[in-house]
């Protein structure tokens, strides 16, 4: 089946291994993926600022450039969200409906094409699954704390689940914000950094070593805290920091005992860097 | 001074900043577990929420349906078009009947109003009852929840106000004996009140009634003993039948502390038979009526001030209620007061992650995170954003839906970045780095180094295989 790859504007620049990780776990499941090299941005920094015409422009570019595609795998929970749930409202029509409709979460992709029942290896960890709040709230994905009673189900759990030896650690607040919101981390610097020390707190409560998460978004945020409050003397919050799909492309890597150096090269972050 | 600023001030105190956190936590895990026992409790907030948009369309009508069953009642009705009017209405009514004393339960529209300065500068003396509220009051500060007014103090803070006000023991922090000292002291105030003023929760336009819900039964007392009652409600707040109450009062006490329902929910219909007791009742607009000619924003209209939105804000609940330095805080707070002043206010639609929680909780579904998202657009649009901020902003939007100038530009940023000493870096960007590390610069883009693997000669990746039917929904 033939793929576009949505590689967020932050992956592209500042975490490659994230893209080229889920490149290798969806040729893995044999999809044939194509990355339409136009693709930019999909508007969210410049909508959640407030700048809805700015955000257009960048909707009315998405859609040009994944007009011919049937399924978009995007590698963030909240650009999917950006796309399936705002879009839409910001450029009327049914073509504009129509493509938002066919972007998808990675994971939320791969539930639905039966990759849980596969074999996913073996990743023999503590792992705590940072939820992004677009994934779970908006695109639905997992069951929010506060509707718990409606029981929905959640692909990125369903895939860790999957795999072997992986241990998915429970959180004492297992969805709340880790502060990140784009423009809102440096406007509202102090509550910002304060909701993520938060979440870093709860995983190691919790025992976790990796945090993963749709979103890596989300994982700069906690990343980039825990790093700064142990070089200055604070508690030291030591956990590797994964999306997913490196989380996937490591555990699958087993399968075929291959190297996982590409990954390593290319921006995935250890420990606290 | 901003929401940032006095955010910033409130984290600052991190065991404060912690227990707040908390204390509101508890009371939204209780609000889970309610929730949880409704089993119909989506069908509840899609009945809810019907009714109030429904009730939004027709206002006109149902007022003049409630105010024709008041008066045949006994009730008289006041109509104010704004706070100003409001508290003259009530000042008036006080006035001309020398009332020198006045007891009051919690009415977020008074607060709004400025009610009690108002009365206070007419040589009126307003004494609020809710507990919470009197706390507040007695401290000079405005109420920094609308359910729990007092929710940012801790015990022993109480234990030394009262020792000061009502000559308490002054090590005092048990919550009985707290509870108990200013009982007593509220009780001779309430013996004293030549009236008594009460907010409205539910205006029933069926009836010509009202429903008022408190867990203190301290707008009972207050209305029971003095010959006035004067009851201040909101444009928003009527429902057109008295069946319509089931839903809100199911939702109202579970969402707002995980109670099955308050402790007393009190019906008035006219002044309290064979007596010479008056009672009137003040409908408020002051700026609701204009948030009504607003499609986008209308809906939050329909909120029935039950504070679930508050308690869930991990925002809210690590920067505190006076952060917000408006009459409601929180998300709700945030739409509305923009609403009302977006100049004043323009940070506030700002103080959200947009995680998207408020929705979730709220018992008449407010796409509140929404209506938080619509408000920037609206504040960028009306000059209310800096202009530099709005400028590099578009500059960056201009250039991304350009792929070369985009791949140029991150080129160029991630060699720019990788050269310089990692203090200067730094040094950049301080909003994000006081607290937090930059993510490494890696040295290619994605987009670079699929071209590589494009290139490459196909290499063997990583085939996954069927798991063993033993092994699968392991």
């Amino acid at each position: 089946m033939r793929v576009a790859l949505f590689v967020p504007c932050y992956i592209d620049q500042l975490r490659p291994g994230v893209g080229l990780a889920a490149l290798d776990v969806l040729e893995a499941f044999g999809f044939d993926v194509v990355f339409p090299e136009a693709q930019t941005c999909c508007g969210q920094p410049f909508l959640t600022a407030g700048e809805s015409r700015s955000a257009k422009s960048l909707f009315h570019h998405y859609l040009d450039v994944f007009e011919d595609f049937d399924q978009i795998v995007t590698l963030s929970g909240s650009c999917a969200a950006t796309v399936r749930c705002q879009l839409p409202n910001h450029v009327p029509g049914s073509r504009a409906k129509a493509i938002a409709s066919h972007t998808f979460e990675f994971c939320e992709f791969l539930v639905a094409h039966d990759v849980a029942s596969r074999n996913l290896g073996h990743f023999p960890h503590r792992v705590g699954l940072h939820a992004s709040c677009h994934a779970l709230r908006e695109l639905g994905l997992g069951t929010p704390s506060e509707l718990r009673h409606l029981g929905r189900p959640d692909p990125a759990r369903s895939l860790l689940s999957s795999i072997q030896g992986l241990q998915l650690v429970d959180l004492t607040r297992s969805d709340e914000c880790c502060g990140f919101g784009g423009v809102f981390s440096v406007e509202e610097e102090a509550v910002s950094c304060r909701m993520g020390l938060d979440r870093l707190a709860d995983h190691q409560l919790a025992g976790s070593e990796v945090i993963t998460s749709t979103d890596i978004s989300c994982l700069f945020q906690l990343q980039g805290l825990g790093a700064k409050s142990q070089a200055s003397g604070a508690p030291g919050f030591e956990f590797r920091m994964l999306h997913v799909a490196e989380l996937l492309a490591e555990s699958l890597a087993g399968i075929t005992s291959q190297s996982t150096a590409t990954q390593q090269e290319n921006g995935g972050l250890h420990g606290t860097s | 001074m901003g929401h940032r600023e006095r955010a910033r001030e409130f984290v600052a105190d991190v065991d404060r900043t912690r227990w707040h956190d908390q204390a509101l936590w508890f009371v939204r895990s209780k609000r889970d577990q309610a929730a949880d026992l409704v089993p119909d409790w989506e069908a509840l907030r899609d009945q809810a929420s019907a009714i109030k948009r429904s009730a939004l369309t027709e206002l006109p009508e149902l007022w003049r349906e409630f105010e024709e069953h008041a008066t045949a009642a006994g009730t008289v009705v006041h109509w104010a078009r704004d706070a100003h009017e409001h508290n003259e209405i009530v000042a008036g009514l006080l006035r001309d009947r020398s009332v020198r004393h006045v007891v009051k339960s919690k009415s977020m529209l008074t607060e709004e109003c400025g009610l009690n300065s108002y009365l206070e500068a007419e040589g009126i003396e307003v004494i609020d009852t809710d507990l919470g509220e009197r706390i507040v009051q007695l401290r000079g500060e405005p109420p920094s929840h609308i359910v729990m007014p007092a929710i940012h103090l801790q015990r022993a803070e109480i234990g030394e106000l009262f020792a000061k006000e009502m000559g308490s023991a002054p090590d005092l922090d048990d919550p009985t004996e707290l509870t108990d000292v200013a009982r007593r002291d509220l009780r001779d105030r309430f013996l004293k009140a030549e009236a008594g003023l009460t907010g409205i929760n539910f205006a029933i336009a069926e009836t010509g009634g009202f429903v008022v819900v408190t867990n203190e039964g301290n707008a009972d007392l207050g209305t029971a003993l003095p010959g006035l009652h004067i009851a201040s409600v909101g444009l928003e707040k009527i429902i057109p039948q008295q069946k319509d109450l089931a839903p809100f009062l199911r939702l109202l006490a579970r969402s707002a502390t995980g109670q099955a329902i308050t402790t007393y929910t009190s019906h008035f219909r006219g002044p309290r038979p064979r007596s010479t007791q008056e009672l009137h009742v003040v409908i408020v607009d002051n700026g609701r009526s204009q948030l009504l000619g607003r499609p986008a924003f209308r809906e939050a209209l329909g909120c029935i001030r039950c504070g679930a939105c508050l308690n869930t804000c991990p925002v809210y609940r690590r920067s505190g209620g006076h952060s917000y330095s408006a009459t409601i805080p929180g998300p709700i707070g945030s739409v509305l007061e923009t609403s009302r002043d977006p100049a004043t206010h323009a940070e506030l639609p700002h103080a959200c992650s947009l995680c998207g929680s408020c929705t979730d909780v709220c018992p008449v579904r407010i796409p509140l995170h929404h209506q938080l998202l619509a408000w920037r657009g609206e504040l960028a649009l009306s000059g209310h954003h800096p202009a530099w901020r709005r400028f590099s902003l578009n500059l960056v939007a201009w250039l991304f839906v350009r792929p070369t100038m985009y791949r140029l530009l991150g080129r160029f940023a991630r060699g720019i970045g990788r050269r310089l000493p990692p203090t200067l870096r730094e040094d950049l960007l301080p909003a994000w780095t006081r607290q937090r590390h930059l993510p490494t610069i890696p040295k290619s883009s994605f987009r670079e180094l699929y071209r590589e693997r494009q290139r490459q000669p196909k290499r063997p990746r990583p085939q996954a295989q069927p798991r063993p039917r033993h092994e699968r929904n392991g």
